[in-house]
């Protein structure tokens, strides 16, 4: 065979396909996300929200805690009353309404983030383990996981909460230790459809380690539905803070989260709408936004869907 | 003569084999509920011994069910057996664990049937190709570059598909993949399961192709499980008849094809479609009916006789043992055939 001289040509060949390949990944990403129109919203909104809460300092036209006795349930612009000095209106003590979403933004995204990561770090490795290795180990976890199904979620967070004291680092940590569960059953479930399929045993056949296999040929393959869970997870847990803030439980004052401008203002909600719309309107984008996003993601993460 | 299976071995104890089974036996539980006394077992492999000598190819054949996979399995334990022996260049396989037995899978691959499950669709072309000569640190960086490079020439993969995934490709492709893969490691014997029973007609001998000119060129040993004899005409020197969990027959590839002993095999043998009208043999002909039993219940004595047209009362009660009927033509049968036209040996 001639490999030698052929070998040669084809390396050339290669490194420059793998030149267009390497930039291929960016321009894939970018094609796919234009080819979606959700997509493009989704990333949009959530940058838009993620910067939002990082210059929050310079966006914000007041601050939000200051109090203003001469500025009270001013409504937002477009109404009789209405100035642009509050585009969207002020609260019972005169705050800026758009100022305290602008602030609130940071809470609610860090502890929305924060509180998945955390869970999906536990969920997954617990469901790649029970679901790889199976019987006693299998046995335990997912006794554990019913254990922890069967405490309802808004009681065990108000339980931690009032022992510990609510703070943002208690409720991550209390919101993603009780969401790990539907992960450890999620991924748990992907992987033991994923380790009957010939890869693995041709994987373990190598005599490839079981942590690489678990590393390199499970966790990818159960990524992309964790992915579509985590986003939508990202979003309730949003909404978890928001209904903690509601109870009073959730992030105290001064701190500002969406739940908790929600909470002051349902007093309102009669006479001044505004005060809970707002904040409400903030949340349902952001998750909306979050959710566009995830389905995107699970198609950029498939190669499959690579066209 | 009639002689044990045993005799024989230690007569040509002299002969080393690459690959010995003895006795091995899997069984499965089937037990369903918690409290019942009788355990209830499928016995997918039931007591078989065979050998492989090194170099050559050992066709397994069989019906769906009837435990050929399972053998395969077992040898490259990814099943632990439930008896028996199995003896690897005079190492028994099944008593290895851990750093041991991955080390010494090195030398046993194997090539998997269905090529659009046996690729991990989140890996790329290269990566799939560098796994098993990254995981016994064979190679890195540039050498291993290389060395995946030339395994992709040496099975006909154009080297510009390195960074494919295993999506963008057609069946054929993708089994030519696999036995990159399964060649990588320079392993000494190759387990091929049903390597082409999921390919096109016009691919299937291709891939054939590659496996003979593959094994001349690596000095590789096959062992071919198919479901069917042309499949394993094409490329065993020997081939075992298995049918529920036993070796019925096992032979050369031409004493099977000319003279089978087992009725069995002269069922598959007639099963075996003849375009030309005129070389059918219809006065001959044995058909086969009905379903193979489940080897959850298998039938007592000779588990054939439920089957077979020549079926007498002992083939009820006793299970006949695989004896050396011929020089080197194995049979488990009462009854042998003569010249397989049906004709019983008079005993």
């Amino acid at each position: 065979m001639s490999v030698n001289t052929e070998t040669q040509n084809q390396n050339q060949v290669v490194s420059s396909v793998e030149k267009k390949q390497t930039t291929n990944g960016f321009v894939r990403w970018m094609r796919l996300l234009l080819k979606s129109k959700t997509g493009t919203f989704g990333l949009i909104i959530v940058l838009a929200v993620i910067l939002v809460a990082i210059f929050a300092k310079y966006l914000a036209p007041y601050d939000p805690n200051m109090i203003n006795p001469a500025a009270m349930l001013k409504p937002p612009f477009w109404l009789e009353g209405g100035s642009m000095e509050h585009i969207l209106g002020t609260d019972n003590l005169g705050r800026d309404i758009l100022s305290r979403i602008i602030y609130g933004s940071q809470v609610s995204l860090a502890v929305g983030l924060a509180a998945v990561a955390l869970a999906g770090v536990i969920g997954v490795f617990v469901g790649l383990v029970a679901g790889y290795y199976g019987g006693f180990i299998d046995n335990v976890l997912m006794r554990l996981v019913d254990s922890f199904l069967a405490i309802p979620t808004i009681l065990f967070a108000l339980v931690i909460l009032s022992i510990f004291g609510p703070s943002v680092t208690t409720l991550i940590v209390v919101l993603g230790i009780t969401n790990w569960v539907q992960y450890a059953r999620l991924v748990r479930g992907e992987v033991l459809s994923i380790k009957e399929r010939e890869f693995v045993k041709a994987a373990k056949s190598i005599g490839v380690r079981d942590n690489k296999i678990i590393l390199k040929h499970l966790l990818p393959n159960v990524i992309s539905p964790f992915i579509v869970i985590s986003t939508l997870s990202v979003a309730t847990t949003i909404i978890l803070e928001a209904s903690l803030s509601f109870l009073g439980l959730g992030i105290q004052p001064p701190t500002i989260s969406w739940g908790g401008i929600l909470s002051d203002g349902r007093d309102y909600i009669a006479t001044s709408w505004w005060l809970a719309t707002f904040p409400g309107l903030a949340i349902t984008i952001t998750v909306l936004a979050i959710i566009f996003l995830g389905d995107w993601l699970r198609d950029v993460l498939d190669p499959r869907s690579a066209k | 003569m009639v002689q044990k299976l045993e005799q024989v071995e230690t007569q040509t104890k002299k002969e080393e084999y690459l690959l010995e089974v003895k006795g091995l036996k899997k069984y499965f539980d089937v037990t369903e509920g918690l409290f019942k006394k009788e355990r209830q077992y499928l016995r997918a492999v039931d007591n078989i011994d065979f050998f492989v000598r090194q170099g050559e190819t050992l066709g397994i054949v069989g019906e769906s069910g009837c435990g050929k996979s399972t053998t395969g399995n077992l040898i490259m334990q990814l099943l632990d057996k439930t008896e028996g022996e199995i003896i690897f260049e005079g190492v028994d396989l099944s008593k290895l664990k851990g750093e041991a037995l991955r080390k010494k899978r090195a030398e046993i691959q194997m090539i998997f049937q269905d090529p659009f499950s046996s690729l991990n669709p989140r890996m790329r072309v290269f990566d799939i190709i560098a796994e098993p000569l990254k995981t016994h640190g064979v190679a890195k960086g540039k050498e291993l570059e290389n060395q995946v490079y030339e395994l992709m020439d040496v099975v006909g993969l154009d080297r510009s598909y390195a960074r494919r995934y295993p999506h963008e490709f057609s069946g054929g492709q993708r089994q030519r993949i696999g036995i990159a893969r399964a060649i990588a490691l320079k392993p000494k014997l190759i387990i091929c399961d049903e390597p082409v029973s999921a390919l096109d007609v016009s691919i299937q001998s291709q891939i054939l192709n590659l496996m003979s000119k593959l094994q001349k060129e690596f000095q590789l040993t096959y062992i071919f499980i198919a479901h069917g004899l042309p499949a394993v005409k094409h490329i065993s020197d020997r081939v075992a008849v298995m049918y529920l969990g036993k070796i019925v027959e096992i032979t050369t590839k031409e004493k099977l094809f000319d003279q089978p002993l087992h009725p069995y095999t002269e069922g598959l043998l007639a099963a075996v479609p003849i375009p030309d009208p005129t070389l059918r043999d219809q006065k001959h002909r044995i058909i086969i009916e009905g379903d193979m039993p489940s080897p959850a219940n298998p039938p007592s004595g000779c588990r054939f006789h439920t089957r077979c047209p020549y079926a007498q009362d002992k083939c009820r009660s006793e299970e006949p043992s695989l004896i050396e009927e011929k020089p080197d033509h194995f049979v488990a049968c009462h009854f042998p055939l003569e010249k397989g036209h049906g004709v019983l040996i008079e005993k």
